[in-house]
């Protein structure tokens, strides 16, 4: 008992103040690209053939953020005008539309493109079912985090349930293999009516780095109908926490 | 012994080097060294102008490799000379429709169709939804009742399915079935430019990140002749390092939580999140994502780096430190994690155990002094005090491993090497009809990467194996004779990778 006092105290209230404070996250984070559209054509260029995921449109000037796995390598191609693309620290990244995340470095603001009545029902009380579909983990992980002392998803209402049946919708992450296409439907199906759909890193919405594989779908959209899309490789927590609050609160 | 040609860890040789023997001495060879405290590292079947190829590399001390052309049933080595190789022939079974004659539980691994069109060897026909089709191993009689689990689980985890043969609380056995999360990997790397190679790396298993990717990119060092300047080399050991505390100190939370000790839970949940952004402080990411390339690293560690890892490690050493004692000294806890999940050591020594699942049970092996890489041939290795082979053990030996990683980092950040510049996925002009293998230690075990290039230097067959296709079978055998209510507690004690096994 003397131990669990002396830990408590040791380690005191560390709760994030998030979303009443902003919050910092250190400068090699990866957010939002900011898109430099005065660089000359070559860097640009030489951003589309570099790009692993096939994210960056040469003509629009945009990168896909549903493709991105923003491992940051564009930033560093440098040429006349400076780089194309470099990733600032900011995390809001959520978008109610396949097409937003489309960008040329901004979106749409996601508490007005929800759906109205989705707040009425589950502002207050939102239970989610995670469904890891061929996930890596560390989207997985990262959602899991949300629990911790530090994120505390529950202080909002909001709660990852076990069964479908107590759910008001499903979290996916993966690119949904060939072999959990039906775990996932069985799982969508059982959840009660209305009921939301997150799709939640690059994976679930387009394959993310496992595109083209002939195992996985690679498009939650596909097979059931998608409310809220997290980009991300791994979304960071903060993403994921930003994105359910403006889109329900 | 003869047979066997000696290779070093990272290093590519010509495929000509490679000893190839008829089937008979490749048995014979691979049957006496595994009875010698020998231990399988890849086993693997590839297909070369029509005619179908196995590859072993097998060490003990060392690192040896050795081949055989093989047509589509050869001898089971299962059968008759150890179980090390039961998961690896299914593997070659599944995926290139070659049967292992006389394997005494040939199933189907990931539920997928073979690569060659070969008849399937398990009969299923994938035009249906195949997975949970299949043949489980049961137990009949009077007071005998089944229990399935999964795919989909209740908690935020991945999808893999046990099945229990119970007689009441009792488990007499547990049959562990995964596939869910096959996303062909191997068989799309080779068909892809390089520059997805990394992307693909990264995500084989998201816990593993830094692992895997150090295997593939010391894989394509080997077959590139690339080099590593020392300050890249002490990033990617710090990075590894960092990646093996999260894992072991979110693990310890989530076993205070499986015994309902909640303190510790709670406060190593939060501070594993502390590791995850020393990472991002390191890469960009939490997870290490973006990092290691192959020639070194995409983002240099300088001064303000250095110093912040230096200062969150002092603040935080003495947090873990006290979270452990509480956790450790709670004789509560005690009672729940001794003698539970028990492995004796031989039956490990049989399974072929890696990492700290095998360590728990006295198997002292750990890639990072038997075939170390990066900075790890000057830094002290680790020993562990307590090796009885349950629960308490392989949580023990995380502690111990905690302990002994924040002691390597603080060693490496002293050092004043830093690389010249970062380093970006390039084309690398990879050695024509060659082949390497990587070894690395990652928190879970032993990753390895081999990668066979046919003669226009193209990536022709690329293998990967994940310390948990070992690991997953002593799970199972942890459960015989428990109670099931301790499965979450077994399974969390190993806490083994459904994606990396699935790949």
């Amino acid at each position: 008992m003397l131990k669990i006092l002396k830990n408590k105290l040791e380690q005191g209230n560390k709760t994030s103040k998030y979303p009443k404070e902003p919050i910092a996250l250190y400068h090699r984070y990866r957010g939002m690209p900011v898109i430099n559209t005065d660089c000359s054509a070559d860097v640009i260029a030489e951003c589309v053939c570099i790009c692993p995921q096939e994210a960056i449109d040469a003509t629009e000037k945009t990168i896909d953020l549903g493709r991105c796995t923003f491992c940051g390598q564009c930033e560093s191609v440098e040429g006349e005008g400076g780089a194309f693309v470099s990733f600032s620290e900011n995390f809001e990244l959520g978008a109610a539309n396949r097409e937003d995340l489309v960008t040329g470095g901004a979106l749409p603001a996601l508490a007005d493109h929800s759906k109205q009545h989705f707040k009425k029902l589950f502002g207050r009380s939102l239970q989610l079912r995670q469904v890891s579909a061929a996930g890596c983990n560390s989207c997985e992980a990262d959602t899991n985090v949300l629990n911790t002392p530090f994120f505390d998803l529950s202080r909002f209402g909001i709660d990852i349930v076990a069964s479908p049946r107590h759910a008001d919708g499903i979290h996916v992450t993966g690119p949904i293999s060939r072999n959990m296409r039906q775990a996932l439907i069985d799982t969508y199906e059982a959840v009660p009516s209305p009921k939301v759909v997150i799709a939640s890193g690059c994976c679930s919405i387009s394959g993310g780095p496992f595109r083209g594989s002939e195992e996985v779908i690679g498009d939650l959209n596909s097979l059931v109908p998608v409310d809220l899309y997290i980009p991300g490789c791994p979304p960071h927590p903060l993403t994921t926490l930003h994105a359910l609050l403006n889109y329900f609160k | 012994m003869d047979n066997l040609l000696k290779i070093e860890n990272g290093k590519a040789i010509l495929r000509a080097d490679i000893p190839q023997v008829p089937y008979g001495e490749f048995f014979k060879t691979l049957s006496a060294f595994v009875k010698n405290d020998g231990y399988i590292v890849q086993f693997f079947a590839y297909e070369e102008s029509g005619v179908y190829r196995l590859i072993a590399v097998v060490r003990n001390t060392a690192l040896y490799v050795i081949g055989s052309e093989t047509g589509t049933t050869f001898q089971s080595l299962t059968g008759s000379a150890s179980e090390k190789f039961h998961m690896f022939e299914r593997e070659i079974a599944e995926q290139y429709g070659l049967k292992p004659d006389g394997h005494p539980w040939l199933k189907m691994v990931r539920y997928h169709k073979n690569y060659t069109g070969e008849k399937d060897v398990f009969e299923n026909n994938y035009v249906e939804e195949i997975p949970g089709n299949y043949p489980y191993f049961t137990i009949e009689g009077e007071s005998i009742h089944e229990v399935a689990v999964g795919p989909v689980h209740a908690g935020i985890i991945e999808p893999g399915h046990f099945r229990f043969q119970c007689a009441g609380e009792e488990v007499l056995h547990l049959e562990i079935q995964l596939g869910y999360q096959h996303r062909g990997i191997e068989k799309l790397l080779p068909t892809l430019p390089q520059k997805r190679y990394p992307g693909i790396c990264e995500s084989i298993a998201g816990d593993t990140t830094i692992a895997h990717t150090l295997c593939f990119s010391q894989a394509f060092e080997g077959l590139a002749g690339k080099s590593v300047d020392k300050g890249a080399s002490i990033v990617r050991t710090i990075a590894l390092e960092l990646e093996r505390i999260a894992n072991h100190i979110g693990d310890l939370g989530a076993l205070s939580g499986d015994v309902a000790f909640n303190p510790p839970a709670a406060y190593f949940g939060r501070i594993r999140g502390e590791f995850l952004n020393l990472l991002q402080v390191l890469s960009g990411n939490r997870f290490g994502k973006g990092l290691v390339r192959p020639g070194g690293v995409a983002l240099v560690m300088g001064e303000e780096q250095r110093q912040l890892i230096r200062d969150k490690l002092a603040e935080i050493t003495p947090e873990i430190e006290n979270v452990c004692d509480l956790l450790f000294s709670a004789h509560t806890v005690q009672a729940r994690f001794e003698h539970t999940g028990m492995v004796e050591h031989k039956m490990a020594k049989d399974l072929g155990l890696v990492g700290y699942s095998g360590r728990a049970c006295g198997i002292a092996y750990d890639a990072r002094v038997a075939f170390p890489t990066e900075c790890y041939a000057e830094l002290p290795a680790n020993t562990n005090e307590v090796t009885s082979g349950d629960v308490n053990s392989r949580a023990t030996v995380r502690r111990e491993e905690i302990m002994h990683s924040l002691k390597l980092i603080t060693m490496l950040l002293d050092s004043i090497d830093t690389t010249e510049k970062p380093v970006h996925m390039q084309e690398c002009a990879l050695s024509p009809n060659s082949f390497v293998v990587t070894i690395n230690e990652g928190w879970r075990g032993e990753v390895s990467h081999c990668i066979l290039t046919d003669d226009k230097s193209k990536v022709q067959r690329y293998k990967i194996k994940d310390p948990s296709f070992h690991n997953w079978t002593g799970l199972a055998m942890s459960l015989r004779n428990q109670e099931i209510s301790d499965f979450p507690l077994c399974n969390k004690s190993y806490n083994l990778s459904y994606c990396g096994f699935d790949l």
